[in-house]
């Protein structure tokens, strides 16, 4: 399963009406989410983060409360 | 409740089950596993087992009340089920205690907690089998935007999906919706589920949530909502739709936002609340002061420091809310938002120690290989005395998961999280981290509350110990830290 991920190199994608502007994915994963001056939705920095960016991106995933970060089609 | 399920069911049952899956129902599977190994004879189990717990889930798949869930079941009758009862088979007669790893885990709840610890589960690459057991029949989906994007009109229900189909399927997981557990027998770690299965787990995870409290006097009348579920936001935007005359009971947040959309939508609506501010305990007087202006301003007929009596009607249709001055305040469609009680009840008589929530330490362990995530559990409990926390909101039940997907995994941290929640009322978004305590001083740090944009800070004792942002979400990024920083090192 992980070398399928890895061939298929997916990339992050964010829902921005739905983000809550919570900032956790900044919080967790600083170098590849950030939010929005004005209204704190999250701008995203990197769709395809390095490998080294992984786990931090699978915790935003995981603690986005608007469900609003997917990466690739792995579980999440 | 059991009964309900039948009555559903009964038709499918009878022409479809066979008498052996008939009787797997009532035949339970464990002490004869256990037995056999026993007695040695260990590659029999597998074989000795499979049909009778195939025959269960082909039962329950029959019984499903979605198509959607028959087909997931089916097709893991045979995989998962078979290592399942195998997995068991190694603990009972494992004596190591990290093998409880490699053992199944059961979920109970299938909302934002509980699929959060099984997705968590499956990042940090747990291996063994999961269940996710739950009473709604959706795929899991989000509460937040039942009072918001839902009930408004401008989200279809389907976009409160938390995960899609494909994203559920990948975690390689066992899936029962429209079931509910309503029993646990600890010792021999088995649930039981409403129609009459059993299921047992090596590690339990209950996520079942919590239920709408309900005021006294409005059974049977028509018009008078609570919302916790999906189905229920239905209901109330469709009831919505032809109202004249909306009553919100209970500025909480969630009273709030419910009279905010409705306003929304151009209803006349009025907030019966007890006390002297809406949101007062979330976010202390000056705030909520701020807070009842800006409902004013929009229009909202605000009734504070003004304690209900119940619910009226007349033809089975609800006139209005009876407040204890004795005053009715007219409304063909009533909302009671006066909080919620964690979903316990099926844990009465499980050894589980129950108290406004299931009681757990600081790891959330409610006991022995039993966990509790999200609004259902009072964690931080550390003896007689102490109360622990229950937190009610969205961050925490992940927050949550996460952890105790790690803890099951064998990290032995503290869960001290910092509480956080947000809410959107006419297009102000509020956010809170940690709490506006009575007695709290608070202070604008930025911004300005006339503006309706500002951070605030709250200090109890010359601590900081909550802040607030409206409209001012870039600005509350440090305000986390800030709060780790200030809390007492314990
Ligand atoms: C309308 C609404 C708006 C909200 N808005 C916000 C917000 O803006 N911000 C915020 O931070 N929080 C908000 N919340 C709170 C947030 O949604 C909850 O904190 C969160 O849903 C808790 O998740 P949970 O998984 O612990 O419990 P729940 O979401 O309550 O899920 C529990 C699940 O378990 C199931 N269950 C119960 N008993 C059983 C049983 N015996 N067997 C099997 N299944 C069972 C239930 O059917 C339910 O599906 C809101 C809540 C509501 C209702
Ligand atoms: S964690 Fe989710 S809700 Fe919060 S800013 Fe990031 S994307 Fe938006």
């Amino acid at each position: 399963m992980s070398t399928t991920r890895e061939d298929a190199t997916p990339h992050i994608t964010v829902e921005d009406d739905r983000c809550v502007a919570a900032g956790h994915c900044v919080v967790a994963a600083p170098e590849v989410f950030d939010q929005r001056e004005e209204d704190g939705v999250v701008v995203l920095l990197d769709a395809r983060p390095p490998a080294s960016a992984r786990a931090a991106v699978h915790e935003a995933v995981l603690l986005c409360p608007a469900a609003a970060i997917r990466w690739g089609d792995g579980p999440s | 409740m059991r009964t309900d399920v039948t009555a559903d069911v009964t038709p499918d049952v009878t022409t479809v089950a066979t008498p052996e899956a008939a009787a797997a129902v009532r035949t339970e599977v464990a002490p004869e596993v256990t037995s056999v190994v026993r007695t040695d004879v260990a590659p029999d189990v597998t074989r000795d087992v499979t049909p009778d717990v195939t025959s269960i889930v082909r039962t329950d798949a029959i019984t499903a009340v979605t198509r959607d869930v028959t087909r997931d079941v089916a097709r893991d009758a045979t995989t998962d089920v078979a290592t399942d009862v195998a997995t068991d088979v190694a603990t009972d007669v494992a004596t190591d205690v990290a093998t409880d790893v490699a053992t199944d885990v059961a979920i109970v709840g299938a909302s934002v907690g509980g699929l959060t610890v099984a997705q968590a589960l499956r990042r940090r690459g747990f291996a063994g089998s999961l269940t996710l057991i739950g009473a709604e029949t959706e795929l899991p989906y989000d509460r937040p935007p039942l009072s918001k994007q839902v009930l408004a009109g401008t989200w279809p229900a389907a976009r409160t999906r938390l995960r899609d189909r494909a994203e559920l399927d990948a975690l390689d997981m066992e899936l029962r919706l429209g079931r509910r557990a309503v029993a646990l027998d600890q010792a021999r770690r088995r649930i039981t589920l409403d129609d009459g299965h059993t299921l047992r787990y090596g590690t339990l995870v209950v996520a079942t949530g919590a239920h709408a409290r309900d005021l006294p006097g409005r059974s049977g009348l028509a018009g008078v909502h609570t919302l916790r579920t999906l189905r229920d936001s239905e209901r109330l935007r469709e009831d919505l739709r032809t109202a004249r005359r909306v009553v919100v009971v209970g500025a909480g947040v969630l009273g709030c936002e419910i009279a905010a959309t409705a306003r929304g939508l151009g209803l006349p609506v009025t907030l019966v609340e007890p006390a002297a501010h809406p949101m007062e305990r979330l976010l202390g007087t000056d705030i909520g002061a701020a807070l009842a202006r800006l409902h004013t301003e929009h229009g909202v007929r605000l009734l504070l420091s003004t304690p209900v009596a119940g619910v009226e009607g007349e033809d089975g249709r609800v006139t209005g809310v009876r407040t204890a001055s004795g005053t009715l305040v007219p409304g063909d469609v009533v909302v009671v938002a006066v909080g919620a009680r964690p979903a316990t009840r099926w844990l009465t008589g499980s050894g589980l120690t129950l108290a406004d929530g299931v009681v757990c330490d600081d790891r959330c362990r409610a006991a022995d290989r039993v966990y509790a995530v999200g609004d259902v559990a009072r964690f931080g409990v550390t003896g007689p005395d102490d109360r622990g926390v229950r937190l009610e909101n969205r961050t925490n039940a992940t927050e949550q998961a996460v952890f105790v997907a790690a803890d099951i995994l064998g990290a032995e941290a503290r869960y001290r999280p910092v509480p956080y929640f947000w809410s959107d009322q006419f297009q102000v978004r509020i956010q809170v981290y940690g709490s506006v305590p009575a007695g709290a001083t608070v202070r604008v740090v930025e911004g300005s509350v006339a503006d309706r944009r500002f951070v605030a800070h709250a200090e109890a004792d010359g601590r900081l110990v909550g802040i607030v942002g409206w409209n001012a979400a870039a600005r509350m990024r440090t305000a986390r830290t800030l709060l780790d920083l200030a809390a007492p090192t314990a």
